[in-house]
């Protein structure tokens, strides 16, 4: 799973919670919070529907971690290819 | 085995929702969505709880729903009615909101309009009360400043607060009028926080309607809750809530099962709920039981109530010198109330309800409608039935209830009584306990509290409440 992947799964994560964002143009490197109209309950739900989805735990500590795409990718990398190399 | 003992399916829950009011379904499609194993127990034979309908010879009744308040326009964000749609995975679409024409307060003399755009409330009081527009303005700013994010905000007086910024007694009842009678449970005075949550659901955001009504809500949420997977179990209500005095052990069901359960969260009221808990004095908490009830009548007509001049959507009088909001000693308190007309929504692609509708809401005394034989019962609702049309209709333009009397196709009426055997909110207390439960805990660490009780007003109010009780108790682990 590439970091862009894991961007994409981001992004489609995003446009279920909030449909009514438009995601076109989404900056990775720029946080999250100052492009959309995303709040703690939104970020939770990322969180949440990244553990349904996928199965990935992201703990309370490291919430800060998913900010911006880029770093969403970075942080989800290892995760994503350790629960790949489980399986 | 008979049947109706099989209900509920299994023996555990992760979690089990007692009630299918708006917070509760909330809270079960939350929890569901995400995975937990969840049953919800209502012991009625619909869902709603607060917020329902009935038919009478097929024509439908919509129960609590006046306006649907916290309405924004779509691409409006970090409101209220934007939480919950996203919380939910609801489409707004599905709502078929549609927004109201506009509205007004009325006491003696003077009115003041308001519509789902702020600055028209704030021209009417500079037209109205010109001295007072500085102290409004203050007053807003201490809205703007109530820190509302924190769950378990302080219990501040409202009236005090008010005071401080506005000096006219008038305007003071005539912003207090509308917040009360649309969420107050508390008699004379209400906590700032409920009134700054109120005065944003009905001054700044709006007022809107499904054109079916409450059913529209109802539809989605079951829906929903299909769609997720909540295990629903109607006509079954709790009987006991027992625990070891730390925790809830086991949930005794009016069927006869008992099943468990990791978590449970309540929307059937906070002193309802804890009447139910083994580890409780039966009346124990019931000192906290609501004091303000309501007595609705509702007159179908022929025409259109725009072809009799009443073009208003909502509106709320007072005749009284001072507003009251308590208790009334007398059957029903008829000085002040609300007049709702749900023909006079802006409904899109110009669609029209059949018939005309107007609904005349005032506060009433739930203990002296509960002692009345069945035959004074009846002579007394039709008794307060002209009271309270005549008294309201003093602040339309018609001026007379005969002309509303006269185009009658039928009528209907419900009691502080109705609103206890159907909601079994103790004392008909329809907007739930004086005393909120803003963090939702209760004696046991696995029993929660959602809904009106937990401090949230509204179905918008109503649902946000379930979703946030079951984000912090139910989602993090």
């Amino acid at each position: 799973m590439t970091k862009d992947d894991i961007q994409s799964i981001v992004l489609k994560i995003i446009a279920e919670i909030a449909p009514d964002e438009d995601l076109t143009g989404i900056a990775p490197e720029v946080r999250l919070r100052d492009q959309l109209e995303l709040d703690s309950m939104d970020f939770l739900d990322i969180v949440m529907e990244l553990r349904k989805q996928h199965g990935i735990e992201v703990p309370e500590a490291d919430y800060q971690e998913l900010a911006s795409l880029e770093s969403c990718a970075n942080y989800l990398e290892p995760k994503f290819a350790a629960l790949k190399a489980a399986n | 085995m008979n049947p109706e003992k099989r209900r509920p399916t299994k023996d555990h829950y992760e979690v089990v929702v007692i009630g299918a009011g708006m917070s509760g379904m909330a809270a079960a499609v939350r929890l569901s969505h995400f995975g937990k194993d969840v049953c919800l127990l209502e012991r009625h034979n619909t869902i709603g709880g607060l917020n329902s309908f009935y038919s009478i010879s097929g024509r439908k009744y919509d129960v609590g729903l006046h306006a649907l308040t916290n309405y924004v326009p779509a691409g409006v964000k970090g409101t209220p009615l934007g939480k919950i749609l996203r919380q939910l995975r609801i489409s707004r679409d599905e709502l078929d909101l549609n927004p109201q024409r506009f509205s007004r307060i009325a006491f003696p003399g003077i009115n003041l309009k308001f519509g789902n755009n702020f600055e028209y409330l704030e021209s009417e009081i500079a037209r109205e009360f010109p001295a007072q527009v500085d102290g409004f303005q203050k007053l807003l700013q201490k809205i703007k400043e109530w820190d509302d994010s924190e769950l378990d905000y302080p219990d501040v007086s409202a009236r005090k607060t008010v005071d401080e910024c506005l000096t006219d007694p008038v305007l003071i009842d005539m912003l207090f009028c509308p917040l009360m009678f649309y969420g107050n449970a508390r008699e004379n005075d209400m906590e700032f926080g409920q009134y700054v949550i109120l005065f944003k659901s009905l001054f700044y955001e709006g007022f809107a309607r499904p054109f079916d009504g409450i059913r529209v809500m109802m539809r989605m949420m079951r829906k929903k809750m299909k769609e997720v997977g909540v295990e629903r179990c109607m006509k079954l209500g709790v009987k006991t809530i027992h625990s070891d005095l730390t925790k809830v052990t086991a949930l005794e069901l009016e069927n006869e099962r008992t099943i468990t359960a990791d978590k449970v969260i309540s929307c059937a009221g906070w002193p309802e709920t804890l009447r139910l808990c083994s580890d409780l004095d039966a009346a124990e908490n019931d000192s906290n039981v609501g004091r303000l009830s309501f007595v609705e009548t509702i007159n179908v007509i022929e025409d259109q109530p725009r072809e009799l001049g009443i073009e208003d959507t909502i509106v709320f009088f007072n005749d009284a010198e001072r507003f009251e909001f308590a208790c009334p000693d007398e059957l029903v308190d008829v000085r002040s109330g609300v007049i709702c007309v749900p023909n006079n929504y802006e409904y899109s692609d110009d669609r029209e309800l059949d018939e005309g509708i107007v609904r005349f809401t005032a506060q009433a005394n739930f203990e002296a409608w509960n002692s009345l034989n069945e035959e004074s019962y009846l002579h007394e609702k039709t008794e307060w039935f002209d009271k309270l049309g005549k008294s309201a209709c003093k602040f339309l333009p018609i001026d007379s209830f005969e002309l509303i009397k006269n185009q009658s196709i039928t009528t209907d009426m419900f009691t502080p009584k109705t609103v206890k055997k159907f909601t079994g909110r103790l004392g008909g207390a329809v907007y739930g306990s004086p005393i909120k439960n803003k963090p939702g805990t209760t004696q046991l660490e696995n029993l929660f509290i959602c809904g009106t009780d937990q401090g949230f007003l509204g179905i918008v109010g109503a649902m946000l409440s379930g979703i946030t009780i079951a984000n912090l108790y139910g989602l993090r682990d």
